[in-house]
C-alpha cells in the first residue's frame, strides 16, 4: 500500500499550469515561488494520549485542488488545522508556500498571511459589518489604506456575488451568505492557498449549492485548494487528488476518477459504498 | 379502502392564504389591567400584597421627607417639636446649612470655584464620552485620559506657578473626594483590569501566575484591608521623600481593588466568546494584541457591559470605606456635621443618612439607566 502512494502529484494539466503562470495573487508582486505549495513530511500528532494523526506525508503542487474525505474523528480536519498551525504537532515537518513551520511566530503569522482559510461554522466577526470584516485583516496586517482595502474588498464580495450586502452586520444574512462572505474575507489577503474545513456541513441543503458554486469558480482561478469535504459531487467536478483518511491516517490517495471508480482500500471501498448510496 | 377516500388525504391550496393583520388585542384601560395585574389567582395575590406594602410604606416616608419636612431655620430650634408642628420630619435646614461643605469638604472657600470649574470639565466630559452622536467621539477618551487628569491636579491641588495656591489633600472632603476617588477608581480599572485578564488567560506560566496572584490576593480580602495595607505599607516600600499623599494611597488602594474585580469581569467575558472567533483571527494572521483588540475584547466587553456597570455601581459606593484611612468622603462629612451641636435634633441623622441615600440613588441609577440604553442601542446594532 504505502509504496502506491504517491508523494507530491503528476505534473498539472496544461490548463492549470497557465493559470499558475498567470497567477494573479502575488501579495507583494514577487512572482510564485518555485517548489510545492504545501508539504508535509512525517507528521505525527497525539492528543494527549491519543494519536490523531499518524506519520502524514503529503506534497501539493502549486494550484492543485485536494479534497479530503472519510468518517469523522478521522483526522481530515486536524490535518488542515495543522497547515496554518491553529493545531500544534509534535513531530514531523511542515513546509508552506517555501516557509517552515516552526515554533517562530514570525514564521507562524507569514504562512497564515499566505493561507486562507474558511470554516464550519463562518466564524465571521458578529460585532463587524461584512464589509469590515473583510478588510480588518487588509488594514491591520497588510497595511492597506482604508480605501483600498474597502474597493478590493468588493471586488471580491461582488465575486461571491453579495456586494449588496456589504453594509449589513452578518446576524443578517442566511448560512449561504454568510459562508460566502466568509470566502471574500479570506481571498481579501490574497492567498496562494485556501484551506476549506467542510464548508457547507453547517448549512441547509438548498444553500450548500450557493457556496459550492462559489468554490468551482474559485478553482477555475488556479488557486491552490484544499477541501475537507462530504460533497462527493464537488470532489468529481473539481478535484486533481482525492485523499481518504481514516484513523489518523492516509489511506488513499488518487485521482478521483479512479478513486471514486475503482477504490483500492477496503477501507475506502466500505466509506464510499456508504456516502454514495 | 373505499372508506378512507371519504377522508381528505391529499389537499391542494387553490386560493392563497392572505396576509391579515393581528386581531386588536382587548385594548383599554381595563384590558391592561386584566393582562398584567390580575391574569390568574397568583398575579392577584401578587397585586394585592404589592399594592399593601406600597400603602404600608409610602405614607410615612412621605409626611417624613416632604409633608412634615422642616425646609428652613437658623438652628435647631427650627427643627424640634413645636405647637405647629409636634412630629416634625427630616430636617432640610440642616442640610442647607450644611450643603457647601457636603460638596467641598474644608476646601478653602476662596479657591472652592476650582472645584466648580473641575465638576464642569467632568460634566463635560462624560457628555461627550456617553452622549452616542456627539462629534469627534474618539476624542473624548483622550481627554479623559490626558486632559482631564493633568486639569483635575492643576486646579485641585494647585500650581501656585499660575496663581493657583496650593490646596492639600487633607482639605479635599465630601462629593468632591467621592467624585474623584470614584472617578479614579473606574478610570483605572477598566485598562489595568482588562491586562490582568489578558494576563490569567496569557499562554505565558510567569504572566499568568502574577495575574492570578494580583487578582485572587487583592480580591481574597476586603477593601478596607486594602485600603490600610495601601496606606500604611506603601510608604514603607518608598523613599520618605516620595512618600505619597494620604488620597493617593488610598486612590491607589482603590483602583488596585476595582482592576482585581474588573479583571474577573472581563475575564468571563472573554471566555464566553466562542473559539472559532479567536481561530477566524488568527488564521487571517492577526497577532496576539490585533486580535484582542479589533476582535475578542470588543465582543468581551459588549457582553459583560451588565457586569461592568455593576461593578461601576459597587465601586461607587464602595468609595464610602475611605474613611478608615481618615479622608472625609461624601458620607464622612454628613457623618461629621450631624454631630454639631448647633443643629442636634431627634431629626438629624436621619435627614442626613437620607440626603447621601438620594445622592448614591441618583448617580447609580443613572449609570444603570444608561447602561441599559446603552445594551438596547448594541443589540439594536447587531441586527441592522
Amino acid at each position: 500500500m504505502r509504496g502506491d502512494w504517491k508523494r507530491g502529484c503528476d505534473a498539472p494539466t496544461g490548463a492549470k499550469g497557465l493559470a499558475m503562470e498567470e497567477h494573479p495573487r502575488s501579495p507583494n508582486g514577487e512572482a510564485p515561488l518555485a517548489g510545492p505549495a504545501v508539504e508535509i513530511v512525517g507528521l505525527h500528532k497525539w492528543y494527549g494520549e491519543f494519536h490523531v494523526l499518524r506519520d502524514i506525508n503529503l506534497q501539493v503542487a502549486r494550484g492543485e485542488r485536494i479534497v479530503i474525505c472519510g468518517p469523522s474523528g478521522g483526522g481530515k480536519s486536524t490535518l488542515l488545522r495543522c497547515i496554518n498551525r491553529l493545531e500544534d504537532w509534535q513531530q514531523g515537518h511542515i513546509v508552506v508556500d517555501g516557509i517552515e513551520l516552526t515554533d517562530d511566530p514570525k514564521q507562524i503569522l507569514a504562512v497564515r498571511r499566505d493561507v486562507g482559510m474558511v470554516f464550519q461554522q463562518f466564524n465571521l466577526f458578529p460585532h463587524l459589518t461584512v464589509m469590515e470584516n473583510c478588510t480588518l485583516a487588509p488594514i491591520w496586517v497588510r497595511h492597506m489604506p482604508k480605501k483600498a482595502a474597502e474597493e478590493l474588498a468588493m471586488t471580491y464580495l461582488k465575486r461571491v456575488k453579495i456586494p449588496e450586502q456589504a453594509l449589513k452586520y452578518p446576524a443578517r444574512l442566511s448560512g449561504g451568505q454568510q459562508q460566502r462572505v466568509a470566502i471574500a474575507r479570506a481571498l481579501c489577503m490574497n492567498p496562494h492557498i485556501m484551506l476549506f474545513d467542510e464548508p457547507t456541513s453547517a448549512l441547509d441543503p438548498e444553500m450548500v449549492k450557493e457556496v459550492l458554486d462559489t468554490m468551482v469558480e474559485l478553482a477555475a482561478d488556479g488557486i491552490t485548494m484544499l477541501v475537507v469535504s462530504h460533497e462527493m459531487g464537488f470532489a468529481r467536478q473539481v478535484a486533481d487528488r482525492m485523499i481518504f483518511m481514516d484513523d489518523g491516517q492516509i489511506v488513499e490517495i488518487n485521482a478521483p476518477k479512479g478513486f471514486f471508480d475503482h477504490p483500492q482500500h477496503e477501507r475506502t471501498k466500505l466509506f464510499l459504498q456508504q456516502v454514495l448510496r | 379502502m373505499a372508506a378512507a377516500s371519504e377522508f381528505r388525504s391529499a389537499y391542494v391550496r387553490e386560493v392563497p392564504a392572505e396576509r391579515l393583520a393581528p386581531p386588536p388585542t382587548r385594548a383599554g384601560l381595563v384590558g391592561w389591567l386584566r393582562a398584567n395585574l390580575f391574569s390568574s389567582p397568583t398575579n392577584i395575590a401578587l397585586t394585592l400584597a404589592c399594592a399593601l406594602l406600597i400603602v404600608w410604606v409610602a405614607p410615612p416616608l412621605l409626611r417624613f421627607l416632604l409633608i412634615d419636612a422642616v425646609w428652613s431655620g437658623a438652628d435647631r430650634e427650627a427643627c424640634l417639636a413645636s405647637p405647629e408642628n409636634p412630629d416634625p420630619g427630616a430636617c432640610w435646614a440642616f442640610v442647607r446649612v450644611w450643603y457647601s461643605y457636603f460638596i467641598y469638604g474644608f476646601y478653602p472657600i476662596a479657591e472652592r470655584w476650582r472645584v466648580d470649574v473641575f465638576f464642569a470639565a467632568l460634566a463635560f466630559g462624560i457628555a461627550w464620552l456617553l452622549w452616542p452622536s456627539a462629534p469627534r467621539r474618539a476624542m473624548s477618551v483622550v481627554y479623559f485620559v490626558i486632559v482631564l487628569p493633568v486639569l483635575s491636579v492643576v486646579l485641585l491641588y494647585g500650581f501656585p506657578l499660575i496663581g493657583l495656591v496650593a490646596v492639600s489633600t487633607s482639605l479635599w472632603g465630601g462629593v468632591l473626594v467621592t467624585v474623584v476617588v470614584a472617578i479614579i477608581g473606574i478610570v483605572a480599572s477598566l485598562p489595568i483590569g482588562i491586562v490582568l485578564a489578558l494576563g490569567r488567560r496569557s499562554s505565558l506560566p510567569a504572566v499568568r501566575l502574577l495575574s492570578v496572584v494580583f487578582i485572587e490576593f487583592v480580591r481574597g480580602v476586603p477593601l478596607i484591608t486594602v485600603l490600610f495595607m495601601a496606606s500604611v505599607m506603601l510608604p514603607l516600600f518608598v523613599p520618605e521623600r516620595l512618600e505619597p499623599d494620604k488620597l493617593v494611597r488610598a486612590l491607589i488602594g482603590v483602583a488596585m481593588f476595582a482592576s482585581a474585580y474588573m479583571a474577573e469581569v472581563i475575564r468571563s467575558g472573554m471566555a464566553a466568546i466562542p473559539r472559532g472567533q479567536y481561530e477566524a483571527a488568527q488564521a487571517l494572521s492577526l497577532t496576539y494584541w490585533r486580535m484582542m483588540a479589533l476582535v475578542i475584547l470588543p465582543q468581551a466587553l459588549r457582553v459583560t457591559l451588565p457586569n461592568i456597570v455593576n461593578t461601576f455601581i459597587a465601586l461607587f459606593k464602595d468609595t464610602t470605606l475611605v474613611f478608615v484611612v481618615g479622608i472625609f468622603d461624601f458620607l464622612r462629612t454628613i457623618e461629621a456635621a450631624r454631630g454639631d451641636p448647633k443643629w442636634i435634633t431627634p431629626t438629624t441623622a436621619a435627614t442626613g443618612y437620607a440626603f447621601a441615600a438620594l445622592f448614591y440613588f441618583v448617580c447609580c441609577y443613572g449609570m444603570s439607566r444608561y447602561a441599559r440604553r446603552l445594551e438596547a442601542r448594541l443589540r439594536r446594532a447587531d441586527r441592522r
